[in-house]
């Protein structure tokens, strides 16, 4: 569904990502790992269209992205922060996101039921804590019944019971054959919600393949332990692993 | 577009600023209208105020504006709007809430005691410099990823044109001052939106003459349909510039 061909991107002179190659098919959740500064945030903004890639090309549903805007209304995102304008209120928000896309009628709205945020409507989003504000960003990213779900670092500063309710969201959705990818440190939450890993590693792709090859390839039978040892092998430099 | 200027706009009006501003620009309205009841008088002290206070306060508050709604614009990038309309969504959420200011600010005092022309046109002369340095403000701030480095930028821009630009006409002047150089000062004034303002103020002041042989050839000049057209003309090439030039890289922006 997303096909990421030869992409490279510059900051200046540090090279982010080089000549980059990734294809993400329908119906697999992807776990996109890698250390800080490796170039997931990179990839996620430059398949978003945030960031304009140097070289390369992004193809979602067969349709370039370069020019384009429409294909965005097939995304859901989630960002890490989500910061909201300060004066608005919570309702005016969602009506707001609603005006973006008209065509949209048919609104899942499980999680704005489960967070219970029709109660706040009416709190303007400077009055909201930490975990309130992201708990409007993942109703936002589902709301649209998108088929492309991009969650960066989901279940950062929710409480115990929130994050249980929006895993069992994806589980939900996984299900029903949607492509997600979530970034993520917490690798209990990786190994819970998706069945593909990718490590990115110095803006190439170090490892691409499902969770079972990566315990089997590593011999762990344990997903930590795994990639502790992927980890491992980057930094002895050993050449990608692409199966 | 119309919707996310809505929003945007619903946002910033209600923000603390906006309503600082307003009272703000009320206040000094309503001491002017206290010390004179002579029109000209409350219109030249205004405009003094104005022509110094709305390009800073225009610059400093659309930087920061920007800025803080950075993380925003990056989420409506997200969504499926081009980027132009997120872009002019904000930028005219901006220029509106600074020209209300003025409206209101300004505006209800001169409802209460009394108007002129002249202080119709300090109000169109506000609006006009408010989308100018919004513009600046603007450019600075896509051109740069640091909001201290933008602010400096914008306040820069501001010192130049408000202060060291006159004072290098005067120089100009002055060196000079052997030759006729009436042509070559109305060309210098048209390269500053902040002495255009001011001149369009002045003419309507009719005080002109205070200003010497220039004065008396501006009038002559702005006066005429031509100058009041290539005024109004180059003024709107200093809105449209610095606004267009924000906004082909903000296009081509990272986020």
């Amino acid at each position: 569904m997303i096909s990421v061909n030869s992409l490279s991107k510059s900051f200046g002179k540090q090279e982010v990502l080089k000549n980059f190659d990734l294809v993400f098919s329908a119906g697999n959740s992807y776990a996109i790992m890698g250390p800080n500064g490796s170039g997931k945030t990179t990839l996620i903004k430059s398949i978003l269209g945030m960031v304009l890639p140097d070289k390369g090309d992004i193809q979602i549903k067969s349709q370039s992205i370069q020019g384009n805007d429409t294909y965005r209304k097939h995304i859901g995102y989630m960002p890490q922060i989500g910061r909201y304008p300060q004066n608005i209120k919570v309702g005016q928000l969602f009506s707001m996101m609603k005006d973006m896309r008209p065509q949209v009628k048919d609104y899942d709205l499980d999680l704005v039921e489960a967070f219970e945020l029709e109660k706040i409507n009416q709190k303007a989003m400077s009055t909201l804590s930490g975990g309130t504000v992201q708990k409007v960003s993942a109703a936002l990213a589902f709301l649209f019944h998108p088929e492309i779900l991009i969650l960066d670092e989901p279940t950062a500063g929710l409480d115990p019971i929130a994050t249980e309710i929006l895993k069992s969201k994806i589980a939900k959705e996984r299900a029903a054959k949607k492509l997600i990818l979530i970034t993520s440190h917490i690798l209990s939450d990786l190994e819970e919600l998706t069945n593909h890993a990718v490590y990115i590693f110095e803006g190439k792709v170090f490892f691409d393949d499902s969770i079972d090859s990566l315990k089997d390839l590593t011999s762990e039978d344990k997903f930590s332990p795994a990639i502790a040892k992927l980890m491992q092998w980057t930094l002895n430099k050993r050449q990608p692993i692409l199966v | 577009m119309r919707k996310l200027l809505k929003y945007a706009l619903y946002d910033i009006l209600k923000s603390r600023f906006a309503l600082i501003y307003t009272v703000f620009l009320a206040l000094v309205a309503i001491s002017t209208y206290q010390v004179t009841e002579d029109m000209s008088k409350v219109s030249l002290s205004l405009m003094n105020i104005l022509i110094m206070i709305v390009p800073l306060i225009s610059a400093v508050f659309a930087t920061t504006h920007f800025y803080n709604n950075l993380e925003f614009i990056e989420l409506m990038l997200a969504q499926p709007v081009r980027r132009s309309q997120v872009f002019f969504s904000q930028l005219l959420a901006v220029v509106c809430m600074l020209s209300l200011s003025i409206i209101l600010g300004f505006g209800l005092p001169m409802v209460l005691w009394g108007a002129d022309s002249s202080l119709i046109m300090l109000l169109v002369v506000g609006i006009i410099l408010s989308a100018v340095f919004t513009g600046f403000a603007f450019l600075a701030s896509v051109l740069t990823r640091d909001k201290a480095k933008a602010i400096g930028i914008s306040l820069a821009l501001w010192i130049f044109f408000s202060l060291v630009y006159d004072g290098l006409v005067l120089y100009i002047i002055y060196t000079f001052a052997d030759y006729p150089l009436e042509k070559a000062t109305l060309a210098m004034v048209m390269l500053n939106p902040v002495d255009l303002g001011r001149i369009l103020m002045l003419l309507q002041l009719d005080i002109s003459a205070l200003m010497g042989y220039t004065g008396a050839f501006f009038k002559q000049f702005f006066s005429g349909n031509l100058g009041t057209i290539l005024a109004i003309g180059t003024l709107a090439i200093w809105i449209l510039v610095p606004n267009y030039a924000a906004m082909s890289v903000f296009k081509k922006r990272d986020f």
